[in-house]
C-alpha cells in the first residue's frame, strides 16, 4: 500500500475538521477527492504533508510502509510525498532556479545518501526540459519564486516541481482552480505525461472537469470531514457526465451519515 | 605591522616563536596625552598631525556622550587599550589553541582553511585579501592610483593627506570623532586620479584580533573628477578579549562627475561597541553608493552620511543589519541635500532574532535652495520571533518646497505558510528560514562582489543557526 489512512481525526486550533477518514491508495493508482468548500479536503492534504497548524488527534497514516505522522514535512518530501499547493507561496528574493535546485538536491539526498548535489549548469538543463514540458517559459527560472506569477503560472510551477521531484505520491490540491480551459488542458496533459507507472496521484477538486483528463481509478466524495461516497470508474463516468450535481443528488437522497453507517 | 605589510610579515608572524608577554606587559590601558604623543612619535608623524591629535584629545575631554541611540554609559574609557606599538604587535602571536571556541567555530564554518586560521589567530594585525590586492596594485599604480596603508600614506603623501584628513569628519563632530582624531591608527588611503576608472573593486579584508590596532582605523578616499572606483572592506573576523570599542572613521570625497561605491561587511564580536563614522562629500553630477552589512557587534551606532553638495549629485544607500541575542543595531542613512537637482535613494533591511533589537535612525535633510531634490527611502524589517523588536525613526527636515520625497516602511514576521511551503519541498526548517531571510536581503547582497555576497549569506546563516542564549 502506498498510502494507508485509517480512521483519521484532524483538528485545527479552534475546531475538529476531519472526523474519522479512511483511504487507501495503491502504487500507480489515481484517486480523486471531491467535495464542497469547507468539507475538509484541503485540511486533509495539508495534514498529510505535515502542516504544523493541524493536529492529528486520532488515527494512523502509513506512507510506503512508514508512519507518516512521525515525520517532519521535509522528511515526508524526502520519503516521496508531494503536495501541489492550492495557493503556492511567494518567496521574495529567491529565484526559482535556486529554490528548485535546493529542493531537488534535498529530496534526492534524502532518498539516496550517496547523491551528489547537482551542479548548477546541469540542473538548469534538467529544469529547462521540465519547463518545456509543463509549458512554463524558461525566463521564469530567474524570477523570484511565485512572485508576480499569474494563477495559471503558479499552478504550472507546482506541476513543474512535481516533474522535478518525481514523488511516489503527488497530492494535487485544487490544481484546476483558477485556470481557464486551455491552461487546465495543458496542465492535465503535462501531469498525464509525467506520471510514472508506479506513481500515485491524489487530486482534490471541486469540479469534475479535471476527471475527464486524468481518469481516476477511484473517486471519493467528502463532506463535513468524512468520505461519504466512494466509487470506481462507474462513479467517475457518472460524475463526468452529470457533473457535481450528481453528487448533490445522491447526497440529498441519502442521509450522508447513514451512508457511512 | 600594517595591513598592507601583511605579505612581507606573514612568514615571520607564522613561524616566530610567540612572545605573549611582550604585548601584554607593555600595552597601556587608558588614554593620556603621553600616549597620544607616543603614538605620533612611533609613527614619526609630521608636527601638524601631533597637534591635531592633541587638539582632538582636548575635544574628547570636553565633549559629552551622545544622548540618542544606544546606551554608551557602560563604556569604561580607562579600561581600553588604545594603542599598541608595531614591535609589540609582532610579539603577540597567539596559539591557535588559545583562540576562544566560538571564534574557532566561526572560522571553521566560514570555511577558512586551518593554515590560514593559524595565521589569523597569530598575526594579531589587519589581514587583507593579499593576492587580489597586490595584483591590483601594479595595475593601478601605473595610472596614478594610490592605495596605501593610512600610516604610510601620511609619510609618503603628507600634503595630500593634510588637505583632506578629518575635514569631513572633524574631531569636534562628536565625542567618538574626537577620540578617533586623538588615537587613530592604520586604515586605508585611496586616491583615484581624474578620469581613471578602476573597474575591479579595491579590497581590504580586515581580519583583526581583539588587541589589534585596527579599532581606530582611518579610511580616507579621494575620487577625482570623472574617476570611478569601488572599495570594499570586510571586517568579518570577530574580535574577542578585553577591547570593546571600535571608532573608525571613513571620509570619502567624490569630485565632479565621479562615481564611487563603498561596501563593507562588518561582523564584530558581541562585546564590541561599533561606533563608526562614515561620511561622503559629493560634488556636481557625482554619484556615491554605500552598501553595508552589519552583524555581530553588541552595540552599533552607524549612520553613513552623504552630503550632496553639487548640483545633480546622487547618493544611494543600501544597508542590512542583523540583531541577534544581546545586540542592538542602531543604524541608518543620513542624506543632506544642499544643491538643486540632487537625488537620493535609501534601502534599509533589518532582521532581528532571539531578543535582538534593530533601530532604523535615518535623517533626510533638504536645505532651502535645493530645488528639485528627490529622495526615496524604504525600510523593511523582518522579525523572527516574539522576543525581538524593530523600530524606525526617520527624521526629515525639509526646508524647500520644490521637492519629491517618498518614505515607506514595512515590518514583517516570517510566515508559517512560507516555511511550510519550503519544508514541503524537502528543506529543513533551518534551511527554509535561511532561504527566506537570504531572499529578504537579496536586493542588497546582490550588490556585493560574489565572494562577499557568499560570505554575507553564510554569516547570516550562522546567525540564524546560533543557538539562543538563555
Amino acid at each position: 500500500m502506498l498510502l494507508d489512512i485509517q480512521n483519521l481525526f484532524i483538528s485545527a486550533p479552534d475546531k475538529e475538521i476531519v472526523h474519522g477518514l479512511s483511504l487507501e491508495i495503491k502504487p500507480g493508482e489515481v484517486h480523486a477527492i471531491m467535495g464542497p468548500n469547507g468539507s475538509g479536503k484541503s485540511t486533509l492534504s495539508a495534514t498529510l504533508m505535515g502542516h504544523p497548524k493541524y493536529k492529528v488527534t486520532k488515527g494512523k497514516v502509513r506512507f510506503n510502509g512508514k508512519d507518516l505522522l512521525k515525520m517532519d514535512p521535509n522528511e515526508r518530501a524526502g520519503a516521496g510525498l508531494f503536495l501541489a499547493f492550492q495557493y503556492p507561496k511567494e518567496i521574495p528574493g529567491v529565484n526559482m532556479v535556486s529554490f528548485l535546485r535546493a529542493s531537488y538536491n534535498a529530496v534526492n539526498k534524502a532518498q539516496n545518501k550517496k547523491f551528489q548535489a547537482m551542479p548548477l549548469y546541469k540542473f538548469k538543463k534538467l529544469l529547462q526540459e521540465k519547463m518545456d514540458l509543463v509549458g512554463l517559459g524558461r525566463a521564469f527560472m530567474n524570477r523570484n519564486t511565485n512572485e508576480g506569477f499569474s494563477g495559471g503560472e503558479k499552478k504550472k510551477a507546482e506541476v513543474l516541481q512535481m516533474a522535478l521531484l518525481e514523488p511516489r505520491l503527488a497530492i494535487l490540491d485544487e490544481t484546476d482552480s483558477g485556470l481557464d480551459i486551455d491552461a487546465l488542458r495543458t496542465i492535465c496533459e503535462a501531469i498525464r505525461t509525467l506520471k510514472k507507472p508506479g506513481q500515485g496521484l491524489l487530486m482534490i477538486t471541486h469540479y469534475e472537469r479535471m476527471l475527464k483528463y486524468l481518469k481516476p481509478d477511484r473517486i471519493h466524495v467528502m463532506m463535513d470531514g468524512k468520505i461519504v461516497l466512494s466509487g470506481g470508474k462507474e462513479l467517475a463516468a457518472k460524475l463526468e457526465k452529470e457533473g457535481y450535481d450528481y453528487v448533490r443528488k445522491i447526497l440529498s437522497e441519502k442521509n450522508p451519515l447513514k451512508v457511512l453507517q | 605591522m600594517t595591513a598592507l605589510d601583511y605579505l612581507k610579515d606573514l612568514d615571520r608572524s607564522v613561524f616566530d616563536s610567540h612572545n605573549e608577554q611582550g604585548y601584554a606587559k607593555r600595552a597601556q590601558k587608558g588614554l593620556s596625552e603621553a600616549l597620544v604623543r607616543r603614538i605620533s612619535a612611533d609613527k614619526k608623524e609630521p608636527a601638524w598631525m601631533l597637534a591635531y591629535r592633541l587638539k582632538s584629545l582636548e575635544k574628547w575631554r570636553e565633549l559629552k556622550l551622545p544622548t540618542f541611540g544606544v546606551d554608551l554609559s557602560p563604556i569604561d574609557f580607562g579600561n581600553i587599550i588604545y594603542y599598541a606599538a608595531p614591535d609589540e604587535m609582532k610579539g603577540y602571536a597567539t596559539k591557535w589553541e588559545d583562540v576562544p571556541e566560538d571564534i574557532k567555530r566561526t572560522f571553521e564554518r566560514l570555511g577558512i582553511p586551518e593554515a590560514e586560521r593559524k595565521v589569523l589567530a597569530g598575526t594579531g594585525a589587519q589581514y587583507d585579501s593579499v593576492n587580489a590586492y597586490h595584483k591590483l596594485k601594479e595595475e593601478w599604480e601605473r595610472v596614478g592610483v594610490i592605495f596605501e596603508d593610512m600610516d604610510r600614506a601620511l609619510q609618503k603623501y603628507p600634503d595630500l593627506v593634510k588637505r583632506y584628513f578629518m575635514k569631513l569628519v572633524p574631531s569636534h563632530d562628536h565625542k567618538f570623532a574626537a577620540l578617533h582624531g586623538a588615537v587613530w591608527s592604520g586604515g586605508t588611503f585611496l586616491y583615484i586620479p581624474a578620469s581613471v576608472k578602476v573597474t575591479a573593486p579595491l579590497q581590504a579584508y580586515f581580519r583583526m584580533n581583539a588587541r589589534s590596532m585596527g579599532q581606530f582605523e582611518h579610511t580616507l578616499i579621494i575620487v577625482e573628477e570623472g574617476a570611478e572606483g569601488h572599495y570594499i572592506e570586510g571586517c568579518s573576523a570577530p574580535k574577542y578579549g578585553s577591547t570593546s570599542l571600535h571608532a573608525g572613521s571613513v571620509e570619502i570625497f567624490v569630485k565632479r562627475g565621479a562615481k564611487f561605491r563603498y561596501s563593507s561587511v562588518e561582523n564584530w564580536s558581541q562585546d564590541t561597541y561599533n561606533l563608526n563614522t562614515k561620511r561622503a562629500l559629493i560634488d556636481e553630477d557625482a554619484t556615491m553608493e554605500w552598501v553595508g552589512g552589519n552583524l555581530g557587534s553588541g552595540r552599533t551606532m552607524l549612520y553613513p552620511c552623504s552630503i550632496l553638495k553639487g548640483r545633480g549629485s546622487h547618493a544611494n544607500h543600501l544597508g542590512v543589519a542583523f540583531a541577534n541575542t544581546g545586540q542592538v543595531q542602531d543604524t541608518g542613512a543620513r542624506v543632506i541635500h544642499l544643491a538643486p537637482d540632487t537625488s537620493s535613494t535609501v534601502l534599509a533591511k533589518s532582521i532581528c532574532k532571539g531578543g535582538g533589537r534593530n533601530v532604523y535612525r535615518g535623517l533626510l535633510q533638504v536645505n532651502k535652495g535645493a530645488t528639485g531634490a528627490k529622495s526615496q527611502i524604504r525600510c523593511d524589517s523582518l522579525i523572527l520571533d516574539a522576543l525581538s523588536t524593530s523600530d524606525t525613526y526617520p527624521t526629515m527636515r525639509v526646508d524647500e518646497d520644490d521637492v519629491s520625497i517618498g518614505h515607506e516602511a514595512s515590518t514583517g514576521k516570517i510566515s508559517e505558510e512560507q516555511l511550510f511551503y519550503l519544508q514541503s519541498r524537502g528543506l529543513s526548517e533551518d534551511e527554509a528560514l535561511a532561504m527566506i531571510v537570504n531572499g529578504f536581503i537579496d536586493p542588497i547582497v546582490k550588490e556585493l562582489p560574489l565572494e562577499y555576497a557568499v560570505e554575507m549569506n553564510r554569516l547570516i546563516e550562522m546567525e540564524l543557526n546560533k543557538p539562543q542564549r538563555k
